[in-house]
């Protein structure tokens, strides 16, 4: 008896370690941008860094680091994806909870979920040799590496996240409303759009922003499919360079602790303040909505 | 899950690359344009002498000296010479870099061969990369704009091409492709498409025209297939190609480099596309011991 109550005694201590391990590790991520985050601004003014568009660490005559376009080239791309996503997710989850039978169901949502898995440099060369020529030839440009590719390089890789919580979301609405709904005399279609979708619309939401936080932080994809030029993005059709991109491509050619180096750690701050504040909204909104069901 | 599997990466990492220090592993980083000559010669190399090892990596002239300051190779690649900058953060890092050149390149400007321009003076390639002219008509061409395919900014050929043709910044709305190919690629395939590579780059490549380039109006045009040309400078954008080390030129490192040097080496490449190193660079390359 008494063996046993130190087996669980021990087993609850190594899984306490392991959830501290992870928080801790989060906490020193955190710390480690800010320290290398904050000698950058004793060369370099923070106003600068927030209100000019010019990222040039390698200049040919003076280093600017502007960090504007590189938001705006994000926030593109990332509501780009979102376009395409979110109808296309939510319609893929009404469908599969709603209108496909059992057997549909059991083979489509798995291989949704299988897209999750294909590694980002697979997708980005998809980018490269099939979604840029398609997308020079149907817009009349020479070149198809634009914001609009990795938009829809995004929206693939946002997918399975929204299709597969939404789904979860609409299956959560409890069955009593469905039957109110058709009783009253409404149809199917009227039932889903009306009823069901509004009803699950925090967890649709929440869905839709972990799927945003993805598409933020894709780096490979969009290195790849966008053709990186620091410009301030003009339209959907110019070439971009991500808050992502351009640390891949920067930091490895930063000789350690210059002035440069830090920039890009500040960089990667703002873009883990970005994705935590969105990984906590949606957290907040799920929860929100599994309460209001019950 | 993912961050577990991050952080495993990440000392995997760590382990190879302290065991790729310690052991008699020759690591070479650096620019994308001989990264194919290097791995070549070390191929070479490699099946004459068995118990030779060398891996040669790209990733950019920056990376390959930062990779050398850094201590994260032993061989760092450049197409371009190290600056001011970079020498100091290695004195500071207690090194005292020697270089050697091992090739030379003639550095190309690349057209899409549907377009009628076929020369350019390297004033004009400069103020079309500054952004300054933006449209064929204005260099004899048709009427349409022109598209810039650059490289990123870790590139050696980049900052290369920047002090000696541009001699400002480049157009915020270059488009700057990962490596060499891509550029070949993309002008392939863009009629409005200009960009820069290495010669090794476009030695049989369809569908391009290799602009010959003249220091300025009125004086004569050469290509950057032209040997001779290349040679003697009238080609204006030739440059030589070196391979950066931390300290003195030695051990294992120095007997890969004289075999670089070798006639042998020079002959592979020439078969890669580049040209030899001249008597000049070969002076250079004695003071540091080959």
């Amino acid at each position: 008896m008494n063996k046993r109550r130190l087996k669980e005694k021990l087993i609850e201590w190594l899984f306490f370690v392991n959830g501290m391990i992870a928080v801790l590790v989060l906490v020193g991520i955190f710390i480690l941008l800010v320290r290398n985050a904050f000698p950058g601004f004793k060369e370099v003014s923070f106003w600068e860094f927030l209100t000019t568009s010019r990222w040039n660490p390698d200049a040919y005559d003076k280093e600017t680091y502007g960090f504007l376009a590189m938001l705006a080239s994000t926030g593109m791309t990332t509501i780009g994806s979102l376009l395409i996503a979110v109808p296309l997710g939510v319609g893929t989850a009404a469908y599969l909870s709603d209108v496909a039978s059992h057997r549909v169901r059991e083979i489509a949502k798995p291989l949704i979920e299988i897209l999750a898995g294909i590694p980002s440099v697979v997708i980005g060369f998809l980018g490269i040799v099939l979604v840029g020529p398609v997308l020079a030839k149907l817009t009349g440009t020479y070149n198809g590496l634009n914001a609009i590719n990795g938009s829809i390089l995004l929206a693939v890789m946002a997918l399975p996240t929204i299709v597969s919580l939404s789904e979860d979301a609409l299956n959560s609405v409890p069955r009593s409303y469905e039957e109110a709904s058709l009783a009253l005399g409404a149809n199917k279609w009227q039932t889903v759009i009306k009823v069901k979708i509004p009803a699950a619309a925090s967890g649709i939401i929440a869905a839709c922003m972990l799927g945003m936080g993805r598409a933020i932080g894709e780096t490979m994809t969009v290195l790849m499919a966008t053709g990186n030029a620091p410009d301030f993005p003009q339209n959907l059709l110019s070439s971009v360079k991500t808050m992502t991109a351009t640390i891949a491509i920067e930091l490895g050619e930063t000789a350690y602790f210059s002035t440069h180096f830090y920039m890009l750690f500040t960089v990667g701050l703002v873009l883990f303040i970005i994705t935590f504040f969105i990984n906590l909204i949606s957290d907040i909104i799920f929860h929100k909505h599994m309460k209001m069901l019950k | 899950m993912k961050m577990m599997s991050k952080i495993a990466l990440a000392v995997t990492g760590l382990v190879f690359c302290a065991s790729a220090v310690s052991a008699e592993m020759i690591q070479i980083k650096g620019s994308d344009t001989i990264v194919n000559l290097v791995q070549k010669l070390a191929e070479v190399y490699m099946q004459q002498n068995p118990e030779a090892k060398i891996s040669v990596t790209g990733g950019g002239s920056g990376t390959g000296i930062a990779g050398m300051i850094n201590k994260k190779c032993d061989i760092g690649n450049a197409s371009r010479a190290i600056s001011a900058k970079e020498i100091e953060l290695a004195s500071a890092a207690g090194l005292n870099p020697s270089r050697v050149v091992i090739a030379i390149d003639g550095l190309s400007v690349i057209v899409n061969d549907g377009n009628a321009v076929t020369k350019l003076t390297v004033e004009q390639i400069g103020a079309i990369f500054r952004g300054k002219i933006t449209n064929w008509s204005e260099v004899g061409g048709s009427n349409m704009p022109i598209t810039l395919y650059g490289r990123q900014s870790n590139s050696g050929t980049y900052g290369f091409f920047r002090e000696m043709v541009l001699k400002g910044e480049y157009s915020p709305k270059m488009r700057s492709m990962n490596g060499n190919a891509q550029i070949v690629e993309s002008v392939k395939a863009d009629p409005t498409g200009i960009g820069y590579v290495g010669v090794g780059y476009v030695r049989d490549a369809a569908g391009l025209t290799v602009l010959e380039v003249a220091f300025k109006d009125g004086m004569p045009y050469a290509s950057p297939l032209d040997e001779k040309a290349v040679e003697s400078g009238d080609y204006p954008i030739a440059r030589p190609l070196y391979q950066y080390v931390g300290g003195t030129v030695s051990g294992a490192v120095k007997e890969f480099m004289q075999f670089e040097t070798s006639p042998e080496g020079q002959k592979i490449v020439q078969t890669e596309g580049f040209f030899p190193i001249t008597d000049e660079y070969r002076n250079l390359n004695a003071r540091v011991g080959l």
